[in-house]
């Protein structure tokens, strides 16, 4: 158990410290290491966490806590919740009182610039990974395909898309 | 503190609604102020709104203020989605859920399709930066290597091009 919970904290720490671009970006890393690595669940699993996490309140790195609770129940969640926490808050506690001396230097902006692309392959991986295991079937492919289109091109609250694949969802259960 | 609110009512991304608290509502800071501090936030690795939290809650009150804030952000939250957890591995195997949670699934990957298209149109005008985020999507989503070996590989060859051509 608290073997587990040390590797647990481990990972989320180091996903903390990986995380440019916010925590969308480590989302397959977390998926290689809990699924490929350390088999605590499967692709779907990890898939129905984070489709649960999407539709819960709260910044978007609740995941986190939904894998720590389902690896080592209350205690895991904690674990990883503040495993994912610690380390970035801490950076950002010593570096804010630095941020004026070196937000103008040219060297941050092409830092910044220089993290985009990679931040961009890394969400792209992301949704590339989640579609993959999400879309099993032409249906689910369609779900997706239209809630891509339609946040692209209105500005309606995705909790109703989200709500609106549930309920196709729901409506598959009884087929 | 605020953040209790914001983390509660923060569906699907937080980012502007602590915003129009922390500018509009409580006046805390100017709106200069807020989009320096969440350059910062963007700048450093780590949830934008986790290290805004831990940031504004330091420069209003010290260490226990970034304590009180990232906890007030995250308490509520926490519990919540743990309680859904809980739900979730009780019904999991009935026909019904497994469907709702199958369509969430289908839906959650629009939501993210729909972030990555958002965020890669800027790179339109740059070249070596499609290249770079290709090579990442390439080394994370095909290869499956693990991200610490692409990142130390990547960034710094990004950085460095970014550097050179001013792109």
């Amino acid at each position: 158990m608290i073997a587990t919970l040390l590797v647990l904290a481990a990972i989320f720490a180091r996903l903390s410290l990986l995380a440019f671009g916010g925590g969308n970006s480590v989302l397959p890393e977390m998926q290689r290491e809990v699924v490929d690595v350390h088999h605590w669940m499967t692709a779907t699993d990890f898939t129905s966490l984070f489709a649960l996490a999407q539709a819960a309140p709260g910044p978007n790195m609740m995941v986190t806590s939904l894998i720590g609770y389902r690896v080592a129940g209350v205690w895991g969640a904690l674990v990883a919740t503040l495993g994912i926490i610690l380390p970035s808050s801490i950076l950002t506690i010593g570096t804010v009182s630095f941020w004026h001396r070196f937000r103008d230097r040219p060297w941050r902006r092409h830092v910044q610039a220089g993290l985009v692309p990679v931040t961009v392959g890394l969400i792209a991986a992301t949704a590339a990974v989640i579609v993959v295991s999400a879309d099993s079937n032409f249906l689910f492919a369609a779900v997706t395909a239209a809630v891509t289109a339609t946040l692209l091109t209105t500005k309606l609250h995705p909790l109703w898309l989200l709500g609106a694949g549930a309920g196709i969802g729901v409506l598959t259960g009884f087929f | 503190m605020g953040f209790f609110g914001v983390g509660i009512i923060g569906f699907g991304g937080v980012l502007p609604l602590a915003r129009r608290m922390i500018v509009e509502q409580r006046r805390w800071m100017g709106a200069a102020e807020f989009t320096d501090l969440l350059a910062l936030c963007q700048f450093l690795p780590g949830g934008n709104i986790l290290n805004l939290s831990v940031a504004i809650g330091l420069r209003f009150g010290g260490l226990v203020g970034a304590l009180a804030a990232i906890t007030g952000l995250m308490a509520a939250p926490v519990v919540i989605v743990v309680l859904m957890g809980m739900v979730y591995a009780r019904y999991q195997d009935l026909p019904l859920v497994r469907g709702l949670f199958a369509g969430l699934a289908a839906a959650a990957a629009g939501l993210i399709v729909a972030t990555s298209i958002k965020i890669a149109t800027p790179l339109r005008r740059r070249p070596l930066g499609i290249g770079v985020a290709v090579v990442c999507f390439v080394a994370i989503a095909l290869a499956r290597l693990p991200l610490l070996t692409v990142m130390a590989v990547m960034a710094p060859v990004s950085i460095a091009m970014a550097w050179r051509w001013r792109e």
